[in-house]
């Protein structure tokens, strides 16, 4: 591949992963399908009410027999009590595991005989389910999510055997220099936030966890009035509204308050240094941005692209790959949570050449500080972000994410056609300011996984101390 | 939403399956036509949103390659986006960019593949692009060189850095006693380093030639809206001598084989084990259906055997899957993974394996289990029209691979088919320790 994908490079199937996630990933993938452009004259969402009062918003493609529902509870692990990091992690995996009179192997059972797809996620931010399913099995399965969402048994047997799950997971991403270099970031930059905390838990808080909390959980944290729905297929207004009455009708009307507190990273200008002995270098890298309601969040959008959001198009692609070899991936994104803004970023090189990868990214930091982006870049970049919206919109299961993520980031139900203009409204000017207001190539985090030749921690070692230290000694 | 699971992977696995080989009288309905020089051209109808999924696909992947010069497929597949007599060094990806498209490139042991994804009226453009670097591709060391660079780091990333991808590439050379199979597509290191301007050009030459390529287009095109732009674009491309693909063979295997792979980096220990198996193509094919569906009954999803004993029941296990590709030029696999639990030993997950192993080969598959998997594979036919990306890998792998359209659209009917009695003809026939290799990745005290 000549950029990373999907697709293994290896013929041998060898080690296919069991499982494995990060929340970072699925935030930055919500981030993206939001931030990305435009509507599509194809794409028509409707708004269905049901007579209790449940709001999904639906596409119809009756092109092939198949409906995707996607659906996401505001609030995620960042709520997760000190103790029991990974709870919710651990009620994402437990809630098809059985439910109602149905013990996990009928659940399961009756799932894989129908060839539904029906699985939950936990994130900092939200806690998401999904739901896919042939027309002609549509009722059994929006039933199987009802009983998922409010009958879940959590009996012992599924309980500890998602537990070593989760465990097992926690140990492959203990030998993953990407996931400790991001997790290292985030503990720097949040010490004492939510965000700082491993969203999948620890061993011990793993252990930790009972069925009582689970069911904790689901009674205070999934509710009517934090829950957001998208539903994507071969479904009518009028057959979808009744069916959102029985399937979420259930739910507790209100849920717990989001106690999570409004945060600014931390830790600018610390380097932290892990040493790992593998030929690479993974560096995860960056500083504070904008959460998704800031009235600059379009021109931040922008400008990351040009940095390093644009794949081939960006500055750092063609700087630190294109022009002198130095790695396969580099990139940025911006990564707008709930309660803080990030712009973050990743390079993996040999450990003989960090040094010179950072100094380039640190230089590009200052130059779009200092000179702003060309004309001929904001055109180029508005013409992607506009053009390229569509191509997100390929799948009913796709459709029904941006849906949720639309709501997720209360952009409105008429967002897909506003979008395209929004991106063309961002001026030369705009940039600018936000260049200025965001981009401080002193305030940048580095948490750097290997054995890089010539730099070493400045500032303070992982786990960062709750106070960040005074200006750290410039490892370059 | 990924579950914490091993049925995950067996979901992938049946797309896979699919992807393999696939799909029921008008699953996709695609029409299927060939230009005078040779080039052959699928279009699948998907009229959801105003976009196309572009794609060529070259019948060349790295187990044509020379022995010496591994990674030289990929290598070029890499070159491919360096420019052409119209097109500057670094230009195609951003003018694909600046028109609102995305585009990558993949390469295999059995084939290249390029693609972009862009609106419907941007087609015309990408035809051309694509249509002008498979005749014009312009190369100097200024471009190659650094490059090889991206690529050298490319395989840190996805191998050296990675213990499990070591075991793999271990595991492909003991699996593969004479089929190039058993060297990676991505390259030796130490000839990834070797490889320069003249063999990239060289290659190109060779392989890459309009009677050696797939056209494939999904999405919102017709075939009579399709056909005048292949022509226009495709069509002038002159045809050029291409050596049929001929391969060393693999002899009989007499030796069941271990490969153990012991590094201080590891923290969760895996077992895997390979099977030579047939392919579509390649030994005794009229196994492919039988054993796909076999795949699917034991490691098919969370209620398959594999699953509900040894994770379920036995404890020793994380997850589990099977897997089988058939879509191959030649030989292929059918893998079995596992991840023990905390404190179980690989000794005990392969016990627990070889126990169902044995089950089956004494005992047969249910009517019950069969008519289970059967319909969970035909299932899959249906979800993929859900994608024009699906779709239009599923006929590049089959025409790539020496298959055929209709043999996509006919896999529904031939998974229907399969009867327990040829499950278990199939599993006697692949599931035999002479074919075996199994590989053990555990961790290393460091020393």
């Amino acid at each position: 591949m000549r950029a990373m994908g999907k697709s293994a490079m290896s013929r041998t199937a060898g080690l296919r992963r069991v499982a494995g996630r990060f929340a970072v990933f699925l935030l930055l993938l919500v981030a993206a399908l939001v931030a990305a452009p435009a509507a599509s004259r194809a794409v028509n969402v409707e708004r269905v009410v049901s007579p209790g009062g449940i709001e999904a918003w639906l596409v119809r493609d009756p092109t092939i027999p198949v409906i995707s529902v996607h659906l996401a509870f505001r609030d995620g692990a960042a709520l997760d009590p000190g103790g029991k990091l990974g709870l919710a992690t651990m009620v994402s995996g437990l809630l098809d595991e059985g439910a109602g009179d149905l013990d996990s192997e009928a659940f399961q059972g009756r799932l894989n005989d129908l060839a539904i797809q029906l699985g939950f996620d936990a994130g900092l931010d939200y806690f998401t389910g999904s739901l896919k399913t042939l027309k002609e099995n549509r009722d059994t399965a929006f039933d199987m999510l009802r009983l998922a969402l409010t009958s879940p048994r959590f009996d012992a047997e599924p309980i500890e055997r998602i537990r070593n799950q989760v465990l097992t997971i926690l140990a492959r991403n203990a030998e993953d220099p990407g996931r400790i270099a991001a997790e290292t970031w985030y503990r720097t930059v949040f010490p004492d936030h939510p965000y700082g905390r491993p969203v999948d838990g620890t061993p011990d808080s793993i252990h930790a966890i009972a069925a009582a909390d689970l069911h904790r959980f689901v009674k205070e944290r999934l509710a009517r009035d934090n829950l957001m729905i998208g539903v994507v297929g071969d479904i009518t207004p009028e057959e979808l509204a009744p069916l959102l009455d029985k399937t979420f009708g259930a739910l507790p009307a209100h849920a717990g308050p989001d106690t999570v507190p409004e945060v600014k990273p931390k830790g600018a200008g610390e380097f932290v240094v892990i040493d790992r002995d593998i030929p690479q270098s993974v560096v995860f890298f960056g500083e504070a941005g904008v959460k998704r309601d800031d009235p600059d969040y379009y021109a931040a959008y922008i400008m990351n692209y040009i940095l390093g959001g644009g794949g081939f198009s960006s500055r750092l692609t063609q700087e630190v790959r294109e022009k002198r070899g130095l790695a396969y991936s580099v990139y940025t994104y911006l990564n707008p949570l709930e309660h803080a803004g990030l712009i973050s970023g990743g390079v993996a090189t040999r450990n003989g050449k960090v040094k010179d990868s950072i100094e380039i990214i640190r230089g590009e930091w200052q130059r779009l500080r200092d000179r702003g982006v060309t004309d001929a870049e904001l055109k180029d970049a508005k013409s992607y972000l506009t053009g390229s919206f569509p191509l997100r919109l390929d799948t009913t299961d796709k459709i029904a994410q941006t849906l949720v993520a639309i709501q997720m980031d209360r952009l409105g139900i008429d967002y897909l056609d506003k979008r395209n203009a929004l991106i063309e409204g961002v001026t030369q000017k705009d940039i600018e300011r936000v260049a200025q207001r965001l981009i401080d190539t002193q305030a940048l985090a580095f948490v750097v996984v290997g054995k890089p030749d010539g730099v070493s921690s400045a500032g303070a070692p992982a786990p960062a101390p709750p106070q960040p230290q005074g200006p750290p000694e410039n490892p370059m | 939403m990924i579950p914490i699971r091993a049925r995950l992977p067996a979901l992938f696995a049946a797309l896979i399956a699919f992807v393999a080989g696939p799909a029921h009288a008008a699953v996709f309905d695609p029409e299927t036509f060939t230009l005078d020089n040779g080039l052959q051209v699928v279009v699948i109808e998907n009229h959801r949103v105003p976009v196309v999924t572009h794609m060529v696909w070259y019948k060349v992947g790295a187990a044509d390659e020379a022995p010496g010069e591994t990674g030289l497929a990929h290598f070029l597949e890499h070159l491919m986006f360096k420019g052409t007599d119209t097109i500057k060094p670094q230009e195609f990806s951003k003018i694909i960019a600046m028109n609102g498209g995305q585009d990558n490139a993949f390469t295999t042991h059995d084939y290249t593949a390029y693609f972009e994804n862009v609106a419907r009226d941007r087609l015309d453009l990408v035809m051309k692009m694509e249509a002008d670097r498979m005749q014009n591709l312009r190369l100097t060391d200024a471009v190659v060189l650094p490059e090889r660079d991206v690529v050298r780091e490319e395989r840190r990333s996805r191998v050296d850095n990675d213990p499990g991808a070591l075991l793999s590439e271990a595991m492909a050379a003991a699996t593969y006693l004479n089929l190039p199979y058993r060297r990676p597509v991505i390259g030796w290191d130490h000839e990834i380093r070797e490889l320069g301007t003249r063999k990239a050009i060289g290659f190109y030459r060779r392989h890459y030639a309009p009677n050696n390529a797939i056209l494939v287009v999904a999405g919102d095109v017709t075939a009579a809206e399709l056909r005048p732009l292949a022509e226009k674009y495709f069509g002038p491309i002159p045809r050029r001598d291409v050596a049929p693909r001929v391969r060393p063979k693999e002899p009989p295997h007499h030796a069941e084989t271990r490969v153990v792979l012991k590094d201080a980096r590891v923290n969760q220990p895996e077992w895997v084990r390979n099977y030579l198996a047939p392919s579509y193509t390649e030994g005794e094919s009229k196994y492919t259906a039988a054993l796909q569906v076999l795949a699917q009954i034991l490691g098919g999803d969370s209620s398959g055997r594999l699953y509900r004993s040894l994770v379920v029941q036995g404890k020793l296990a994380a997850g589990v899957g099977a897997y089988y590709n058939p879509a191959s030029v030649d030989l292929t696999e059918f893998t079995f993974v596992a991840s023990p639990q905390p404190g179980v030993s690989l000794e005990k997950i392969e016990s627990g394996i070889d126990a169902e192993i044995a089950k089956l080969l004494e005992q047969g598959v249910s009517g019950d289990e069969l008519a289970r998997a059967k319909k969970q594979l035909v299932a899959q036919a249906t979800y993929a029209r859900d994608s024009m990306t699906v779709a239009a890998r599923l006929f590049g792998v089959a025409l790539a691979t020496g298959g055929t359209a209709d043999q996509v659209e006919s896999w529904p009917d031939r998974i229907a088919a399969v009867t327990a009695g040829q499950v278990d003809e199939a599993a006697a026939a692949v599931l035999r320790s002479e074919n075996s290799t199994t590989g053990e990745l555990l961790p290393k005290p460091a020393s």
